[in-house]
């Protein structure tokens, strides 16, 4: 993907600003819990081939709007579109299919599978997973290619020598990069992942961190929750801010960071969150 | 007390009838509980729509072979009556639904309503003629010393372990390939199955139904054993047997519906035998009768498969390492 | 508690159980005979019925028939073994009584074998039809909605509270049910037993069935709670331990049903225009009068709060400072001691029997999903949504069929609208 894709200077850094090439449009999503309104976007475009942080305080919506926009959840009102295609309704398995692909706050790795078994999983269009395929289909040779396939993305995530071990065996860090590498077996365009550094060392982060980067270079456009400042600043394109379910502030991580609003959201809700 | 024949009697119940039905039941119950974590406590439900089914087809006037085809169909249309209300919730639900609609089925079959097909509580008897008269053994008995089969029951066993065997090759085909990596990756977290696309509420409903498929089969060789459907042999607790085999032998492995059934049966047998000879000497003095051996083996099941499942959830054979995992 | 002594006082009241005993007195022994006595069975009360005339037929061809006597029975001798069809003319049966079961008019195929004297039953009650409009059934059946709805919300609380707090659903609750109701039996009943008044023998029942509670909740579900064991091996737990009480239970209690010896027998009263024992109304106002309590308790007071606000979100409630573990300790103790409750009413109302509890749990599961999981109120209004609909419905299903009816609702309920009535969507998926 040419770099110039990346060169959001033209674009307003305000919210809800329109993108030169939006791969996800988002337009008056609400979602409330009894009375609470835990998401409520007017508008929210995310550009193609970008980075993309979610930051704002515990409580902002931020998870919820991932789980609408994936569709584990169900918004009351509004609609997104994934490359122009509507999304309402759709349910999650196939909005997976269809490139959005995401990642989970607590990792769920398959435990009892072992990790080329989780990668093997996510491999799409495999004859072998319909009943009948399974019984009488010729699945043997796609699974010798999606086997190579996934040994060749745990090679570069560097888990190849722990192919044949379960995940459920895994630390806490080595299961988020599984995480990650497993959601590529499923060719998406664009991956949301949910905080991918809480709870993982300080080495393993870095490491993390230079394979979303990866991801981008090859191509793939990334969304990601995440709370610590620094690696927001180090690693996003565009860094779009929630808190109390609304887009406070986007832009560029820089002027996010001294957007007063988005210091306010942080310090008047919970104070320290951000060095978190 | 004469221990030897006790061992006879256990041996017979483990190698037997009770303990082919019961494997093929679990075998059933193991592709739905332990490859995909469908807490179906109906599972008794698929055994009585196949007993009936065959029962009632010929009793009706068609063939054995017809009865069969209704049987399996009528289980595929109970899984699907099941599973489209509650796969899509909670593990729970499925319980909740699935004990009270087999509970309701059993009530229903045994109802003056439904008397014109299933002769209510008096049941259906000698429908399996057909079948008895392919035993190819020649008359007597077969065995070694006391340990005999008369040839009958030896046909009932051929086939009986004959279907264990074909159900057991069949889930080790449905396990070893994709689609069963995917009901796996759904028992161990179906959001993430989900997540990378696939069509988890599709799938579940084909293991329910692939499941009841195999334990309306088992209903059948208990109907043909006997020769005989009553609806209260379709009691609550037939699902437990499965379960407790199920969990015995190891949830999730191949395996382990027969190890736990051949287990199971010679346990259970041998509890009878051993409690019943105790009473016999007097051991228990006048607190317990002769029917109060039944509902202590019920009671015994019931601590056993808690007990099971609280220190030896991965099944008795199941490796340490499978336990740590599943601890974590 | 040992509630099992075979030669209970007890089997005197045998007269209550149906096999009644001419069986001796009525034939010779090598003659071929079918024999009954025809009685009205109404509450306890047993009068023999005569004038009735019973016609016994081999392939169609009567081969005799008989008129009961003063004392209710009759005879008829048969030619030898076979399968007779029997037939009550029920033309013939006087103002008032009628078959308790319709359908049972013609039992079309009784076995006799050679030498026998076969005893056949036709089970004859107060005529419903006879005496009762449609009108006063559907009030008759409403009052008894209303006692087994009462019945069903107080044992479904603790079902709906516990799984509110902890998330498991406790398959072995319904024997908390019947443990109630066989505790108090004992207390009441059992010779050699302190036979204790119900209403008094009750108090204890309730307290050892919540201590049995607090018992489960300390060395069973909260070790299996630390170690973070899966929703799914708790459930499979709770079943184990289900069929573990349910038969440790059968063996006490034997398989026959057991009447207290208190308001066994009652005379019907009117009571806001519909006739029916004083005792249904017992329970419906004591249970009225328990429900609202418990009610203004989750209102109202700070342990009541913490219970909610628990089953509400563990976490947080955790992190305000609740104490989660009493607060869990606590639902256990009330939700068993109100089972127990409903068990007891539920053997006064009925008689105690060991799979009572079981067979309530199918409608105290569709009370729980029908209000809404994980809510005390909604297992109230559950409860009695249930019960008035399964009883309402024999009018139109067989008495036999009417537990069919409240599955019915639980799955279109499922269907429609899975979290209940009262409950959150965020907890069913």
């Amino acid at each position: 993907m040419p770099a110039e894709s990346r060169d959001l200077s033209a674009v307003a850094a305000e919210p809800g600003s329109p993108k030169p090439d939006p791969i996800l449009v988002v337009d008056g999503l609400q979602r409330s819990f009894g009375g609470l309104k835990a998401v409520d976007v007017d508008h929210l475009e995310i550009q193609r081939g970008t980075i993309t942080s979610m930051i704002g305080p515990n409580g902002a919506g931020k998870t919820t709007l991932f789980n609408l926009l994936t569709g584990f959840d169900r918004p009351q009102e509004g609609h997104w579109h994934l490359n122009g295609g509507a999304l309402v309704g759709i349910p999650a398995f196939r909005v997976a299919r269809k490139g959005m692909v995401r990642t989970f706050q607590l990792t769920k790795s398959l435990a009892r599978l072992t990790v080329l078994e989780n990668m093997l999983v996510a491999a799409r269009d495999q004859v072998g997973e319909s009943f009948w395929g399974s019984l009488f289909g010729r699945w043997k040779e796609i699974e010798e290619r999606n086997r190579e396939r996934a040994m060749d993305t745990l090679e570069r995530f560097g888990m190849a020598h722990m192919a044949g071990e379960y995940a459920g065996s895994l630390s806490g860090g080595q299961r988020k990069l599984l995480e990650m590498a497993r959601a590529l077996l499923v060719e998406p365009e664009l991956v949301m992942l949910d905080e991918p550094t809480a709870g993982v060392n300080p080495a393993l982060t870095q490491s993390l961190l230079g394979h979303i980067q990866g991801l981008r270079d090859d191509g793939l456009s990334v969304v990601f929750i995440e709370h610590d400042m620094d690696v927001v600043q180090e690693i996003s394109d565009w860094v779009v801010c929630l808190a109390e379910g609304r887009v406070i502030a986007e832009g560029p991580p820089g002027a996010v960071a001294r957007n007063p609003k988005v210091i306010d959201a942080y310090l008047g809700g919970h104070h320290g969150e951000i060095d978190e | 007390m004469d221990l030897g024949k006790m061992l006879i009697d256990a041996g017979r119940a483990a190698l037997g009838v009770p303990a082919a039905t019961y494997a093929l039941s679990a075998i059933g119950l193991n592709l739905q509980f332990g490859y995909t974590g469908l807490l179906n406590f109906g599972h008794v439900a698929s055994m009585l729509v196949g007993a009936y089914g065959v029962a009632i087809t010929v009793d009706l006037g068609g063939s054995l072979w017809l009865g069969v085809l209704v049987g399996i169909l009528l289980s595929l249309v109970l899984a699907l009556l099941l599973g489209v209300p509650t796969l899509r919730l909670r593990a729970d639900y499925l319980a909740i639904v699935t004990i009270a609609a087999a509970e309701i089925l059993r009530l229903l079959v045994r109802s003056s309503w439904a008397n014109p097909l299933t002769k209510s509580v008096f049941g259906i008897q000698n429908f399996a003629d057909s079948f008895y008269d392919l035993n190819p053994y020649p008359d007597g008995a077969f065995g070694i010393g006391s340990f005999r089969f008369t040839d009958d029951r030896f046909w009932v066993m051929t086939v009986a372990w004959g279907l264990v065997l074909l159900s057991t090759f069949l889930v080790w085909r449905l396990t070893t390939s994709p689609w069963g990596r995917v009901i796996k990756a759904i028992r161990e977290d179906e959001d993430a199955a989900r997540s990378l696309g696939k069509n988890v509420f599709g799938y579940k409903l084909q293991s329910l139904m692939v499941g009841g498929a195999i334990g309306a089969l088992a209903g059948m060789v208990l109907a043909i054993d006997q020769q005989n459907v009553t609806p209260d042999t379709y009691q609550p607790l037939l699902t437990f047997y499965a379960f407790t085999i199920v969990i015995l032998g190891g949830a999730g492995t191949l395996w382990g519906p027969i190890i736990g059934s051949v287990i199971f049966w010679f346990l259970f047998e041998f509890m009878n035998a051993f409690m019943t000879g105790a009473l016999d000497q007097g051991w228990f003095g006048s607190v317990l009768n002769s029917a109060d051996i039944g509902p202590i083996r019920f009671a015994l099941l019931g601590a056993g498969l808690m007990a099971l499942m609280i220190f030896r959830p991965q099944g008795i054979f199941g490796s340490r390492e499978e336990m740590i995992i599943d601890a974590g | 508690m040992r509630t099992r002594r075979r030669l209970l006082t007890l089997l005197a009241i045998a007269a209550l159980t149906v096999i009644a005993s001419p069986l001796a007195a009525v034939a010779q022994p090598d003659e071929t005979t079918m024999n009954g006595r025809l009685q009205q069975i109404d509450g306890d009360e047993r009068t023999p019925v005569e004038g009735v005339r019973i016609e016994v037929r081999l392939d169609g061809e009567i081969v005799g028939d008989a008129v009961s006597d003063a004392g209710g029975e009759w005879t008829v001798p048969l030619p030898g073994g076979g399968v007779y069809e029997v037939e009550l003319d029920t033309s013939t049966l006087p103002e008032g009584v009628a078959l308790t079961d319709p359908e049972r008019q013609v039992l079309p195929e009784v076995t006799v074998r050679d030498g026998q004297s076969k005893f056949v039953n036709f089970g004859l009650g107060p005529g419903l039809v006879a005496r009762s409009s449609t009108l006063d059934r559907v009030g008759d059946l409403f009052v008894l909605g209303l006692k087994l709805g009462a019945i069903i919300a107080l044992s479904a609380i603790g079902l709906s509270l516990i799984f509110g707090v902890t998330g498991l659903v406790n398959f072995a609750h319904g024997d908390l049910v019947t443990m109630g109701a066989a505790v108090a039996f004992w207390f009441n009943a059992v010779d050699g037993g302190p036979g204790m008044q119900i209403l008094l023998a009750s108090i204890p029942a309730i307290l050892i069935v919540a201590g049995f509670g607090a018992a489960q909740e300390q060395w069973l579900w909260k070790p299996l709670r630390r170690r973070s064991t899966g929703v799914i091996a708790l459930i499979v737990v709770s079943i184990g331990l289900s069929f573990a009480i349910r038969y440790i239970i059968l063996v006490m209690l034997t398989g026959q049903p057991r009447p207290y010896l208190d308001y066994v027998v009652q005379d019907e009263v009117s009571f806001i225009g519909l006739e029916t024992v004083p005792k249904n109304i017992w329970i419906i106002l004591v249970s009225a009068v328990v429900l609202a309590g418990v009610g203004l308790f989750l209102q109202r007071t700070k342990l009541g709060t913490a219970m909610r606000a628990v089953s509400d979100n563990s976490d947080l409630a955790e992190s305000s400072g609740i104490d989660v573990d009493r607060v869990i300790m606590f639902t256990w103790v009330t939700g068993a001691g109100l089972a127990a409750m409903g068990g007891i009413m539920l053997g006064i109302s009925e008689q105690v029997q060991w799979d009572m509890g079981f067979k309530l749990l199918l409608l105290i599961f569709s009370a729980v999903i029908l209000g809404g999981l994980g809510t005390a109120f909604g297992a109230m209004i559950g409860g009695f949504a249930i019960g008035i609909s399964v009883e309402m419905s024999t009018l139109v299903v067989p008495n036999e069929l009417k537990t069919a009816v409240a599955l019915a609702i639980l799955v279109v309920m499922l269907l429609v609208r899975p979290q209940g009535l009262l409950g959150r969507k965020e907890r069913v998926g």
